[in-house]
């Protein structure tokens, strides 16, 4: 798989391609907003992330130039890197917002728990592929990639990162689920789940107890969650049918939003452009991941078919947990917006992400 | 690829997979669904109601002012407090009409005036949600006035706060200090600060302003279109400032300022063994309930351009050379140093030539041969320039700044230093050498030297409790509002200064004498039942010129000290008491109002020992 390969140009996934490059687009374009000051120069924010966005596409290029087949066997030394990495965090990590979460190199701070999405994905589409055994996956036969998830899981909670512990958790579930899980096996799962909640209860800090608490009950505290949530709607709804045009949100130019680059960005991106925009941005995302399935339905293997999933997976539960949180249906879990969140790690392992069903889907036809 | 065969799938396998992706396609399918019907009910159904809590800012964040701590003395008593105040609020955003809004306003409010002429404070980084306050703590009548004409003043509000209250008006007003509002550097300084905020400028007040402060908290209010207040949609609580409890009695301040009369100067009383101020008064003086809600113009400036400046802590901040104050240090010093002994005795006619010229005694016909216990009690200049001399300007200086005069105290409070001259003073300052004759007036307490009421008090409490010097201090504690307390200050000794028995016995008697002696200098501050230590000065302005004091003029005329400790066995406190252009001496002046102090003192300890023992002592 050495050299340069023509089909490689030939039978390229413009369709997916252009999607994300959309997507990226839009996405600088709600983060300028998100971090406009009134002043004529771009926040220095913003040109971080228009940096990473460039290292972005290099990392796209790279998961797509290296056959998928060749990933497939390095799966377990690239997830072992993550691990490596996120081992580290807690030892030379540094602190933010309460959490230590992100590693120095250079000038940029890496989060690995991000590129532990990436790890995760190939060490568990690998052993769903090679091991099928018939009939589906009873419990005892998933107790090994459960361990591959557990693993970061707890080193992620232990940040605590608990947006990215839920995300590495839906990843686990999805892989799963496609790859044959007994739906005997499922319910099981699902009534264990249930049965530890109160556990995972009891870990949370309390400040996501809090969250949890005025998710259910608003009106107890209007202090911390409950603050978000009422200036979130407050901003999404404001936007009404055409927006209040780009730069011009008052809530998002008031600062009545917290984290308004980050967690809130989706409603900075409602309130300037409106129900059409925010429905515009939504259906992108929607064509990215029908697109993404499509590429698994046409994958010639159970690899390049759990990797689509995976990619898409990922993409979709973190957008459901943001947006969802944006317009006051879930709680506040701090989770990415894919490609809007401002946040080099974040965007990265989107766009390598992205580049691996490239590359599943532009090698579909080689054998 | 070696092994296709392994990595290629049967068929099978993968399409047990669709059905499952299928079913992932529907949940994604659903979710967005979801995701786009919530947007809709947001921004299309809900969309006016949002669009109107942003866009119109019908969210107005309302600060909450903490409450400022208090102050109490060493009693309990409430020096500071806070009362309430009614402020009128202009919310701008909803006045229709300004002009006749402001116009009705000003037929209630006479200020209301100012902003119809633009005088008004004009602010551009105010938020337009907030309101300006045009008037604060508007009387009764007013009140009922705007209240009920409420229809025809839109965005006109009246809001309720607490104003700084000094309970005892002008008493110790100099210590409390005052606040005022915050200024762009102070804002810059401090995150916590914002415009329009009442923060601690002098004394106490700016000294703990970090303590008294507290945290302010905040409201977020959804109003509606004439600024009423619909619901609290977010609170976060304010937290009260910390109290400060004092050292300061008040009612022994009560009593030391009426001693005082009108009188310029200053009285500072300390616990000998503790360094705590027990009373600290400066005239002229001020009522700091004047600053209380941001001070008047005219106020500001009748107070600013007082020849006499009244703002002027004269106790910490006003230097003055301390006269033959400065003699039982200067006695203490020849003894130390072998140049005299208690016996030494020298022959005062009434002047000391030298250089050329004759320095004189302040007694013309002179004293006669004295010795040292008769110099200190009858003041004797000219024993004290032969001391001078035999010392010379480096021992002289040395042993004065063992008393740490001419030191920095290093209190939290603005405090001067003073002077002590010497060689090394006199070149840096003057660039020239010194003058043996320089000496001659640096030993009376003249010519360079500078010392402050509180160096002198100070200074004054080492020569009673034997050579410890204390750093003076003002709170005792800072407690919260709950009256768990949060720190506690106890007394803190800068240096001890070893000095022989028998040396202190001798100056201490010296001193004794000057009270109780036949010729004594300060036999005004005789007590009957206490003994009393004491020292008068008379500290120049000018070079004697004239002979008649009445023709001098005020700001000629000679500075009055008298410094004291009482019972001579035992002492329990010290003071100094300064008395600006008295024109006549310490002895006839200012030891009139120290005996009033002491008197003072020992009449309501010996009446609180009767209800419960004594003026509190903080333990050290």
């Amino acid at each position: 798989m050495v050299g340069f390969d023509r089909r490689l140009v030939e039978h390229f996934d413009w369709v997916l391609f252009c999607l994300t490059v959309g997507l990226l687009g839009l996405g600088l374009l709600g983060l300028y907003s998100a971090t406009y000051d009134g002043s004529p120069q771009a926040s220095p924010q913003f040109i971080r992330q228009l940096t990473w966005a460039a290292v972005g596409l290099c990392g796209m290029g790279v998961a797509f130039v290296i056959d998928y087949r060749r990933l497939e066997q390095w799966a377990y030394l690239l997830y072992g890197a993550a691990l490596v990495l996120l081992v580290l965090v807690p030892l030379i990590g540094s602190f933010g917002g309460g959490a230590r979460r992100w590693l120095y190199v250079g000038m940029f701070s890496l989060q690995p728990a991000e590129f532990m999405k990436i790890g995760l994905l190939l060490v568990l589409a690998r052993w769903y592929h090679r091991t099928v055994p018939p009939g589906g996956y009873g419990i005892r036969d998933i107790l090994a990639p459960a361990a591959f998830f557990a693993a970061p899981a707890i080193l992620v909670l232990w940040q605590p990162n608990l947006g990215t512990a839920i995300t590495l958790g839906l990843l686990f579930l999805t892989l799963t689920f496609t790859a044959g899980l007994r739906l005997r096996s499922l319910s099981v799962l699902a009534l264990a789940g249930g049965s530890i909640l109160p556990f995972i209860w009891a870990y949370l800090k309390p400040y996501q107890q809090q969250r949890v608490l005025s998710f259910l009950y608003p009106d107890v505290d209007p202090l911390g969650a409950g603050y978000h949530m009422i200036q979130s709607q407050v901003t999404v709804g404001s936007g009404m049918v055409w927006g209040k045009g780009f730069l011009l949100g008052t809530q998002n130019r008031l600062d009545f939003l917290p984290e308004k680059h980050t967690d809130f960005v989706f409603a900075v991106f409602a309130e300037e452009w409106g129900f059409v925009g925010a429905l515009g941005l939504l259906i992108l995302y929607g064509i990215l991941l029908a697109r993404l399935l499509v590429i698994a339905l046409r994958a010639r293997e159970r690899f390049g078919l759990l990797l689509s999933v995976g990619v898409a997976g990922v993409i979709f539960w973190q957008i459901v947990i943001n947006a969802g949180m944006n317009v006051g249906a879930l709680p506040v879990v701090g989770v990415p917006l894919p490609f809007l969140s401002y946040g080099g790690s974040s965007l990265l392992t989107t766009m390598v992400a992205v580049g691996l069903a490239l590359n599943v889907s532009t090698r579909r036809v080689f054998f | 690829m070696d092994n296709q065969s392994e990595f290629f799938a049967s068929q099978e396998t993968l399409t047990a997979c669709y059905r499952r992706i299928g079913v992932i396609s529907l949940i994604v399918l659903f979710v967005f669904c979801a995701l786009g019907f919530r947007l809709w009910q947001l921004q299309i159904v809900e969309g006016d109601r949002f669009r109107m809590l942003s866009e119109k800012n019908r969210i107005r964040l309302k600060r909450l002012p903490s409450i400022r701590g208090l102050m109490l003395d060493r009693t309990g008593r409430v020096v500071v407090g806070n009362h309430p105040s009614f402020d009128v609020i202009l919310v701008p955003e909803d006045v229709q009409d300004r002009l006749t809004t402001l116009h009705t306003l000003a037929s209630y409010l006479p200020e209301a005036t100012d902003f119809l002429e633009g005088k008004a404070p004009r602010n551009l980084r105010r938020p337009a949600y907030e309101g300006i306050s045009v008037a604060r703590d508007i009387s009764w009548d007013t009140l009922a006035a705007i209240e009920s004409h409420q229809l025809d003043l839109p965005g006109v509000t009246v809001e309720a706060s607490l104003k700084r209250f000094y309970a005892e008006g002008n008493l110790a007003a100099h210590l409390v200090g005052y606040i005022g509002e915050v200024n762009q550097t102070e804002i810059a300084e401090n995150k916590r600060y914002r415009q329009g905020d009442l923060v601690g400028k002098v004394g106490l007040e700016k000294a703990w302003e970090e303590d008294l402060r507290g945290y302010n908290g905040g409201q977020q209010i959804e109003v509606d279109a004439t600024g009423r207040k619909l619901r609290v949609l977010d609170e976060v609580k304010t937290q009260p400032g910390y109290n400060l409890h004092l050292t300061l009695d008040l009612e022994l301040q009560e009593q030391v300022e009426q001693s005082l009369g009108e009188a310029e100067g200053s009285v500072v009383v300390l616990a000998v063994e503790t360094g705590e101020v027990l009373a600290l008064a400066s005239r002229p003086t001020f009522d700091p309930n004047l600053f209380a809600l941001s001070i008047k113009p005219n106020e500001w400036r009748t107070l600013v351009e007082d020849p006499l400046r009244p703002l002027t802590n004269r106790a910490l901040r006003g230097q003055y050379p301390p006269g033959s104050t400065f003699k039982p240090f200067m006695a203490l010093a020849g003894l130390e140093e072998g140049v005299i002994t208690p016996e030494t005795q020298f022959n005062c006619q009434g002047g000391l030539p030298f250089g050329g010229r004759t320095f004189r005694c302040w007694k013309r016909p002179g004293h006669g041969q004295v010795n040292l216990k008769q110099a200190l009690a009858q003041s004797c200049d000219v024993y004290f320039y032969k001391v001078g001399l035999r010392l010379g300007i480096q021992n002289i200086a040395r042993h004065a700044r063992r008393f740490w005069l001419g030191q920095d105290l290093k209190l939290q409070l603005e405090a001067a230093s003073g002077v002590i001259p010497d060689v090394e003073w006199k070149r840096r300052r003057f660039d020239a050498p010194w003058y043996e004759g320089e000496t001659l007036s640096v030993v009376i307490g003249q010519s360079y030297v500078l010392t402050t009421p509180l160096q002198m008090a100070v200074a004054t409490a080492a020569l009673a409790n034997g050579g410890v010097i204390y750093r003076p201090f003002f709170v005792t504690q800072v407690s919260g509002a709950d009256g768990a307390s949060i720190q506690t200050y106890s007394p803190e000794v800068i240096t001890r200064i070893t000095i022989p028995e028998e040396h202190l016995r001798i100056v201490q008697d010296g001193m004794r004498e000057v009270v109780h002696g036949e010729r004594g200098t300060g036999k005004k501050a005789l007590l009957p039942h206490v003994e009393v230590a004491g020292k008068t000065g008379t500290s120049q302005v000018v070079s004697r010129i004239h002979d008649e004091e009445e023709e001098v003029p005020r700001h000629h005329r000679d500075h009055a000290w008298f410094i004291a400790f009482a019972p001579v066995q035992n002492p329990q406190i010290a003071v100094a008491c300064l008395i600006e252009h008295a024109g006549k001496g310490g002895g006839a002046v200012a030891a009139p109002v120290v005996r009033q102090v002491l008197e003072a003192y020992f009449r309501i300890a010996e009446q609180r020992n009767r209800e419960n023992g004594g003026i509190r002592q903080t333990s050290g």
